[in-house]
C-alpha cells in the first residue's frame, strides 16, 4: 500500500463496514422476526381456532361462531376435567407450600450438619421422582399403598417431586430474613408459631406467592403421572382428558380441542395476573429497605 | 426495682470458645451501664444471655428479684433495640411500636393509642401510617425506641444503638437517648464498642476483654484511674502515651528524661522497678524553653483536631503524643519540652500492666 492511496482503501473499508454491520442487523433483525412468528403460531391459533367453523391445524381468519363451545359444554368429561385439575393442582400446591415453607424455615435457621449436600441431591432425584424413568416403581408403590385411581396419589406424587425445588428456592428467602427480625419478636414474647405467622411469612410473601403460582403451573399441564395413577375417566384432569377427544372416525377433534385449550389455559394465565400484581415473582429472597 | 445480677456467668459457645468467662456482675437500679469493649469482647453476648437469646452455660443472671436464667426471652420482661432495629418492614410504623402490646393481647384500639402516645413522645409525629422504609435512619432507631418503651419493661437492652447514624446524627441521638432514660429511670445496658458514646452516655461503664471485665466505673473513674494498661489504651479520644520506665529515686526515667513520680503511686514503688509510665495527650504540654521535670523531643507530626492539633513527638526513639491548643501549634520538626501534669500521669506495673495506686487514692 503507497501512500499516496492511502485514503482510497480507508474509505473502501468504511463502507464495507458499514455494509457488513447492516447486513448484520438485517440478518438479526430476521432471526428474531422467525423467532417470534415461531413462538406467535401456537399462541394465535389458540385464540382464533376455537371460534372457526372448521378448525384446522393452520391459521385462517375465522368464520366466527360459538357452536365448538357448546359441543365442549355436552362432552360430559371436558368440564369435569377442568374441577378434577383445580382439586389436583390446588391440593399439591397447599402441600408443596405448607412442607417447604416449614422445612425451609427450619433449614435455615438450624444447623444441620450436610444440610447442603442434601438439598442439592435432594434437588437433583427431584427431577427424576416426577420423571418418567421412575413411573415404574412409583405405579407399584401406589399400587402396593391401594391409592391407585385416587386424587391422593397424584397429588402426593406430584408434591413430592416438587418439594425439593421449592424447599431450595424457599430457604433462599428465609435465609436472607435477618435473625433480628424473629428475635425482636421473641425478646417481646411472641411464640415461634407467632413469629412464623407475624414476620417470616409476611416477609417471605412474595417467595410464597412465586412457589405456589409455579407448583400450580407444574401440576395444571403435567400429563404422565395422572395418566398413569388415574383408572377412571371421570377422576381424570384437563390435561389427560383432552388427549381422550378424537371423533368417531380417529382423527382428533379440532374442535373440542380448541376451545378446550383454550379455556384450559385461562386459569393459570389469571393465577400468574393476579400474583403478579398483587406480589410480583422473585426467585430471591431479601429485604428492600 | 429492676436490678440485673449476675454470679459467675459463663457463655460457652461450641468449639469451647468461651465469650462470657465468669462474670459477677451488679446494675444497679435505674443506671445507664455501658458494656464497652473492642469487637469479640463477649459485651454483644453478654447482652443476648441478658435478654435471653442466648443461654447461658453456667452461672445465674437475675432481673429485680427474679432468677431469670432459665426464662425464655419473652418471660424476663426486658426490651432490646438491635444495632439494624429490626423493624418489621411490612408493618407500619404504628403496629410496629404496638407489636409487643399485640403479643400481650392488648385490644387493637388501646394499642394503637398508645403507639400514637408514645410516637408522640419520640418525636416521630406524622409519620404514624409510614412504612420503617420510609424513614430515615434516626427515625427508624427512634421508631425502635418507641417499641422498646411502649412494651414497658424492667430492663432496656440497647446494642450499638447508634452505631448506624452518620456521624452528625450520632451526638443529637445520643442526647435524645440519655434525656429518654433519664426521664424513664428505667435500668439500661448498652453494647458499645465507642468510648466516647460510653463516656458520655453511661453512668458507669464495664470495660470487656476476652470475656472478662477489666474494670467497672464511673465514665470519670475509667478515665482518670484505668485499671490497667488496657483500658488505659482503650478509654480515650486519643490513646494514652503508655512508655516503659524505670524508677529512681523521686523520679522515673522515660524516654531518656527524667519525670517526678505521680503522687497516687509515691509510697507503691521503690528505687529500680521496671513500671509503664502513662500519660494521656490532653494533660501533656509543649514548651519551647526547657522546663525541669520533662521529656526532650522534637515535633515530627502535626495533626489537625480542629482547636487543637495532635503533636507526635520524637524523644530519642520514644514517640510521645501530646495535644495542644491551636495557637501553639509547634513547627514540623521543631525542638522542645513535653511537660506532664504529674497529678494526673500514672504509673502501671511493669510485668501485669496493672496500675499502681495508693491504698488511700487522691480523688480524681
Amino acid at each position: 500500500m503507497t501512500t499516496t492511496h492511502e485514503t482510497t482503501p480507508m474509505k473502501h473499508r468504511d463502507a464495507v463496514g458499514i455494509v457488513r454491520t447492516t447486513l448484520a442487523k438485517i440478518g438479526r433483525y430476521v432471526f428474531i422476526g422467525f423467532v417470534i412468528v415461531f413462538f406467535a403460531l401456537p399462541v394465535l391459533w389458540l385464540v382464533t381456532a376455537p371460534f372457526d367453523q372448521a378448525p384446522a391445524l393452520r391459521l385462517s381468519v375465522p368464520e366466527f361462531t360459538l357452536q365448538n363451545f357448546q359441543v365442549l359444554i355436552d362432552n360430559p368429561y371436558a368440564l369435569r376435567s377442568m374441577w378434577n385439575s383445580v382439586i389436583i393442582a390446588v391440593g399439591t400446591m397447599a402441600i408443596v407450600l405448607v412442607l417447604a415453607a416449614l422445612a425451609a424455615y427450619a433449614l435455615s435457621r438450624v444447623r444441620v450438619p450436610g444440610r447442603d449436600i442434601l438439598l442439592y441431591s435432594l434437588l437433583l432425584l427431584s427431577s427424576i421422582v416426577t420423571g418418567t424413568a421412575a413411573m415404574v416403581p412409583i405405579f407399584v408403590l401406589i399400587t402396593e399403598l391401594q391409592l391407585i385411581d385416587t386424587y391422593l396419589a397424584v397429588v402426593l406424587v406430584m408434591a413430592g417431586g416438587l418439594l425439593p425445588a421449592a424447599i431450595f428456592i424457599l430457604k433462599d428467602f428465609m435465609d436472607n430474613t435477618p435473625k433480628s427480625y424473629e428475635e425482636s419478636a421473641r425478646v417481646y414474647g411472641a411464640s415461634p408459631l407467632q413469629i412464623l405467622r407475624h414476620v417470616v411469612v409476611p416477609i417471605a410473601r412474595p417467595g410464597l406467592a412465586t412457589i405456589a403460582v409455579w407448583g400450580v403451573v407444574q401440576v395444571w399441564g403435567n400429563f404422565l403421572i395422572p395418566f398413569i395413577l388415574l383408572r377412571s375417566p371421570e377422576q381424570f384432569p384437563g390435561a389427560v382428558v383432552m388427549f381422550t377427544f378424537y371423533t368417531e372416525g380417529g382423527q382428533p377433534n379440532l374442535a373440542l380441542i380448541s376451545a378446550f385449550s383454550l379455556l384450559f389455559s385461562i386459569p393459570v394465565v389469571l393465577l400468574y395476573l393476579f400474583v403478579s400484581r398483587r406480589y410480583g415473582f422473585r426467585f430471591y429472597g431479601g429485604i428492600k429497605s | 426495682m429492676a436490678e440485673i445480677t449476675t454470679h459467675q456467668l459463663v457463655k460457652e459457645f461450641p468449639g469451647g470458645v468461651r465469650a462470657v468467662d465468669g462474670l459477677d456482675l451488679t446494675i444497679a437500679d435505674g443506671e445507664f451501664f455501658a458494656l464497652l469493649g473492642p469487637s469479640g469482647c463477649g459485651k454483644t453476648t453478654l447482652l443476648r444471655t441478658i435478654a435471653g437469646l442466648e443461654a447461658a452455660t453456667k452461672g445465674r443472671l437475675t432481673i429485680g428479684d427474679r432468677d431469670v436464667t432459665e426464662l425464655p426471652p419473652g418471660k424476663r420482661d426486658v426490651a432490646m433495640v438491635f444495632q439494624d432495629y429490626a423493624l418489621f418492614p411490612h408493618m407500619s410504623v404504628a403496629d410496629n411500636i404496638s407489636y409487643p402490646l399485640k403479643i400481650q393481647r392488648v385490644p387493637k384500639s388501646s394499642r394503637h393509642a398508645t403507639a400514637a402516645e408514645t410516637a408522640d413522645g419520640l418525636a416521630l409525629h406524622g409519620l404514624i401510617d409510614r412504612r420503617p422504609g420510609q424513614l430515615s435512619g434516626g427515625q427508624q432507631q427512634r421508631v425502635a425506641l418507641a417499641r422498646a418503651v411502649a412494651s414497658n419493661p424492667t430492663v432496656f437492652l440497647f446494642d450499638e444503638p447508634l452505631s448506624n447514624l452518620d456521624a452528625r446524627l450520632r451526638l443529637e441521638a445520643r442526647t435524645f437517648l440519655k434525656r429518654l432514660q433519664r426521664d424513664l429511670g428505667v435500668t439500661t445496658v448498652f453494647v458499645t464498642h465507642d468510648q466516647a458514646e460510653a463516656l458520655a452516655l453511661a453512668d458507669r461503664i464495664a470495660i470487656m476483654k476476652e470475656g472478662r471485665i477489666q474494670q467497672i466505673g464511673s465514665p470519670r473513674e475509667v478515665f482518670a484511674r484505668p485499671a490497667n494498661t488496657f483500658v488505659a489504651s482503650f478509654v480515650g479520644s486519643t490513646p494514652m502515651n503508655l512508655h516503659t520506665a524505670t524508677v529512681s529515686g523521686e523520679h522515673v526515667k522515660v524516654a531518656g528524661s527524667s519525670v517526678p513520680i505521680p503522687p497516687s503511686a509515691r509510697s507503691r514503688v521503690s528505687d529500680g522497678d521496671e513500671v509503664i509510665w502513662g500519660a494521656r495527650p490532653e494533660y501533656l504540654r509543649w514548651s519551647t524553653e526547657p522546663v525541669e521535670d520533662s521529656i526532650e523531643g522534637s515535633a515530627t507530626i502535626v495533626e489537625n483536631l480542629g482547636a487543637a492539633a495532635l503533636v507526635t513527638v520524637d524523644a530519642g526513639g520514644t514517640l510521645i503524643q501530646l495535644v495542644v491548643d491551636e495557637d501553639d501549634e509547634p513547627e514540623m520538626g521543631a525542638r522542645g519540652w513535653v511537660v506532664p501534669r504529674i497529678d494526673r500521669t500514672l504509673l502501671f506495673d511493669g510485668a501485669s500492666g496493672e496500675l499502681i495506686l495508693d491504698d488511700t487514692p487522691t480523688s480524681p
